[in-house]
């Protein structure tokens, strides 16, 4: 046991020094400036924020919102999971990379996916008026509190299906088929011996889903419309719209504040439900769905989330193969615009018609958005493991105790303060990066960071010591030990933190759009420069890309799903 | 948990950092077969994301005056605006473009530009000069105005809207998509033109018969014109956008076209116009390139160059435009006027009160 309490310090060297560099050193200095700019101190200024009745309706709608988002995707999540986790299926990996996809896609893409299924003159929309003879479409979805919700469970069920799903399928079957034999019925070992046992991954997952919901930007300006405003929204009006960076750094330090909160909650509870548990390989854990009705419960089960995640982006890609007739919607022809099928849109992202010069071809947004991606999954993993083990292995450490809620305060970072952070900051030698490209991959990886250790503690923590301690006892070195107990146990959970890494990173566009080079955009870049100009076939260009987009990500997971380092993949 | 891991994972940290910069900054060495003389300076522009120009006109300025020119966007206007003036004294960048006239005091008042008076300017109507100490040139201009979808108005007999009274006629009910002017930049200059229109005074109660008129309200433009706007699939016929819209949807149609789908309501004081300029920042260390610069974008070459690529209106009174501009693009005999101080005083007032009068 001795040699644990040094490395505790050691483990925690390189992610803090990353924090303090690139998250606290920008962060500090933006709400220094800005509340230098108001007047009074910023206690005062701070007092005067929070007692304003605007900002508590604002945060009252943001707490509310955030809760039920989080709710229905843990609703709609965990089924999902155990079905991912108990039972090997056909399609399976396919699955769970298109499930993932959503997590990725632009804001605006997902507001034109769903327009194209539930809009004014979506396919649903239509078929409801074709069917029911109506003369307006029945159903009235964006700009609606409803769209808020449904688009953010939508973007994030994958991180319950990931992070509970690969932490359940590890779970040991025999305590269940224990809990059976002693005289429990289904529900009371779900209950009972399932729920207890899942706590920490579904902790870990809702804590994640709350606070990507609780800063939530893109979804409420455009999915929910005007009378919406999340934190995040007003720090934004109030910067950019007002230029009032009192307030916004006011509004930004407000939002801080309910994340460590909420963290230190979180650590609280997290210390008590983390458990060591014999974790299995997948092959005992996994069976083949057998019995005709097992069978008819998963593809019901089955094909309820993959209505609700997979149809938007199938909507989104067959518009990308289409391409209006030219006209209007509300003129001629009764049944909308008409369609036809082409591949017109992908043709014209190869050819640069305006001879612009920040024109890309789709290859090379591609390759970009890859290597940001590659370069955030390393340097994502690099930091997260030793903050991982250093979580896993002290837990009533006092300075794991201050140190695990920090960790996930970049997440709950208004972005709009931390980018206007990195101008004032990051500007002199040895660390000028404000025009840098390094700095796309380091903010990518600040997203990407709590992700990575949020997969791995709970799988970490679950390793039983006297595993270790066994090894040791047998002569392992503390190297062996790490090398043939520790890294196959997570191996799991290191893909799922890759996973994660990986897809934050091709999605990401706020950072991005700050930072990236126009001669190099990602891909999320280029949609948005497309979706910029008035003219069908830059709308058509941008549905191609998108679907893209989905491709790659798509193709990445599988690929992040293959990837078995020795013995790793059997975990 | 030896320390070899550590260095390990320092080195490794280092050589991906490494690679990131060498897989998405390849910029400069991209070009074999103009070699770099060792001394050539760069010359940085910092602007917003909608900046656009054709390679041959940039490629023109760096070789003429032996720079490279680095074009840095970073963000929508507002927010680009504000990273420069929060580097105020380390400049970023060497020249600013991309300030309209909504934002113009605050460039001013923060005091981020060195006065440069161009020979340039010449040529440019006095209208536009909006600084006369010479800090912020104007380079174009573009109306933010009601469009309208034509085969809509066609296919109902109904006369399309010719002023922004018209918008709140029973005839027009239902039909207008507006853009949130606290999120979006042409919301934001289409409350200007009412409030020209219908003065401080009145524009509430044309706005709350809008309201009446069941006008919709959109964050965004995208959405308002991709999502909504009936010529792309949405519902509204009438949408807010610019003069300019038309002629992109002849260039940008999906099929050819020879006449725009969508027309511009100009008539009847309905639009506001945006100019945008551009201006040297304080502290940058290549005054004289800046000054080339800023004088390039106002010489013919640029401002000819900028109506296809940005869908504006150049300021130089000698810059031809494109075919489909002339064709194609509407601009209204009178606009509404108010002055960027105006605007910089009010600004959050107005902005308040048309949220309490239009969303509320």
């Amino acid at each position: 046991m001795k040699h644990r309490t040094p490395n505790l310090a050691l483990l925690w060297i390189l992610p803090l020094a990353f924090l303090a560099v690139f998250y606290f050193y920008p962060l500090g200095s933006i709400l220094t400036v800005s509340f230098g700019r108001g007047t009074g101190g910023a206690a005062l200024q701070l007092l005067e924020a929070f007692t304003s009745p605007t900002v508590q309706r604002v945060l009252g709608f943001t707490i509310g919102q955030a809760a039920l988002s989080t709710l229905l995707t843990l609703v709609l999540g965990l089924p999902g999971a155990y079905l991912l986790a108990r039972f090997d299926f056909r399609g399976k990996s396919l699955f769970q990379a298109l499930s993932g996809i959503p997590f990725v896609l632009p804001t605006l893409v997902v507001a034109a996916a769903f327009n194209a299924l539930l809009g004014p003159r979506g396919w649903v929309n239509l078929a409801l008026m074709e069917w029911l003879n109506l003369s307006q479409p029945p159903i009235q979805f964006l700009n609606t509190f409803t769209a808020i919700i449904v688009a953010h469970v939508f973007y994030n069920t994958t991180i319950v299906l990931r992070i509970v799903g690969d932490f359940w399928a590890h779970l040991d079957p025999r305590l269940v088929q224990a809990s059976q034999v002693l005289g429990a019925n289904r529900m009371q070992t779900m209950l009972r011996v399932m729920l207890p046992l899942l706590a920490p991954a579904i902790a870990a997952a809702a804590l994640l889903v709350f606070i990507f919901d609780f800063t939530s930007f893109g979804v409420i300006l455009v999915l929910g419309g005007p009378r919406f405003a999340t934190l995040e929204v007003e720090i934004y009006y109030q910067a950019v719209s007002l230029f009032n960076l009192p307030m916004a750094a006011s509004l930004a330090f407000l939002q801080l504040l309910c994340t460590l909160l909420l963290t230190t909650i979180y650590t609280h509870l997290a210390a008590g439900l983390g458990r060591p548990l014999g974790l299995r390989p997948r092959r005992y854990t996994q069976r083949h769905l057998l019995s005709w009705r097992s069978r008819l419960v998963a593809a019901l089960l089955l094909g309820l989330i993959s209505a609700f995640l997979i149809m938007p982006l199938v909507a989104l890609a067959l518009r990308s193969f289409t391409s209006p007739e030219t006209g209007s919607s509300l003129a001629g022809n009764p049944n909308g615009t008409g369609l036809r099928l082409t591949l017109n849109n992908y043709r014209e992202l190869t050819i640069n018609r305006r001879e612009t010069i920040f024109y890309a071809p789709p290859s090379t947004a591609i390759a970009v958005s890859l290597g940001y991606a590659a370069a955030t999954v390393m340097l994502a993993l690099t930091l997260g493991l030793p903050a991982s083990w250093a979580l896993a292995r002290g837990q009533s450490s006092p300075l794991n105790r201050w140190l695990d809620p920090i960790l996930m305060l970049p997440l709950g970072t208004s972005a709009v303060t931390l980018g206007l952070g990195f101008i004032i900051a990051l500007d002199h030698p040895p660390i000028d990066l404000r025009a840098s490209p390094v700095l796309v991959p380091l903010a990518h990886t600040l997203v990407a960071f709590p992700f990575v250790v949020r997969s791995l503690t709970p799988a970490l923590r679950s390793i039983s010591p006297r595993l270790r301690q066994a090894a040791a006892v047998m002569g392992a070195s503390p190297r062996q030990v790490l090398r043939t107990i520790d890294l196959p146990m997570v191996g799991r959970a290191l893909l799922v933190a890759a996973t994660f890494a990986f897809t934050i990173s091709i999605g990401e566009f706020g950072a991005t759009a700050l930072i990236a080079r126009p001669e190099y955009p990602t891909i999320p870049i280029a949609i948005f420069r497309y979706l910029g100009l008035p003219g069908a076939i830059n709308y058509g260009q941008a549905m191609a890309l998108s679907t893209i987009l989905m491709g790659v990500t798509a193709v990445g997971m599988l690929a992040i799903e293959r990837f078995r380092i020795a013995e790793v993949g059997e975990f | 948990m030896s320390r070899k891991y550590f260095l390990f994972a320092l080195v490794l940290a280092m050589f991906f950092s490494a690679c990131a910069q060498a897989t998405v900054s390849p910029t400069v060495s991209a070009e074999p077969s103009t070699p770099i003389p060792s001394e050539q300076r760069t010359l940085t522009v910092m602007t917003h994301d909608s900046f656009a120009a054709s390679d041959d006109v940039i490629r023109a300025f760096e070789s003429a005056y032996d720079v490279a020119v680095r074009i840095l966007p970073s963000g929508d206007a507002g927010t680009a605006l504000n990273k420069a003036i929060l580097s105020k004294g380390n400049p970023i960048a060497d020249v600013f473009y991309g300030v309209d006239n909504t934002f113009l005091s605050r460039a001013l008042s923060e005091d981020i530009f060195e006065p440069y008076n161009s020979p340039k300017l010449a040529n440019v109507p006095s209208v536009f000069i909006l600084d006369p100490k010479g800090r912020a040139l104007p380079v174009d201009y573009g109306d933010v105005c009601p469009n309208y979808d034509k085969a809509y108005f066609a296919g109902k007999g109904i006369q399309p809207p010719r002023s922004l009274e018209d918008l709140t006629k029973p005839e027009y009910k239902g039909l207008l998509v507006v853009e949130n002017p606290a999120t979006s930049s042409p919301g934001l200059a289409f409350l200007l033109a009412t409030i020209g229109r219908f003065g401080a005074d009145g524009y509430l109660d044309y706005w709350k018969a809008l309201v009446a008129n069941d006008v919709l309200v959109v964050n965004d433009w995208d959405t308002a014109y991709y999502t909504e706007f009936s010529a792309h699939g949405g519902t509204h016929p009438i949408v807010i956008s610019y003069g300019s819209s038309p002629p992109a949807e002849v260039v940008f149609a999906s099929t050819p076209i020879s006449e725009p789908t969508t027309a511009v309501v100009t008539t009847g004081k309905s639009c506001f116009r945006q100019v945008e300029f551009v201006g040297i920042l304080k502290g940058s260390q290549n005054r004289d390139l800046a000054e080339k610069w800023v004088d390039y974008m106002l010489d013919l070459t640029f401002q000819q160059d900028m109506p296809l690529q940005m869908f504006v209106y150049p300021v130089n009174k000698e810059a031809k435009l494109p075919e489909q501009f002339v064709k194609f693009a509407a601009s209204p005999a009178e606009t509404s006027e108010i002055s960027p101080d105006e605007i910089a005083a009010n600004r959050e007032a107005w902005l308040q009160a048309w949220t309490e009068t239009v969303l509320r």
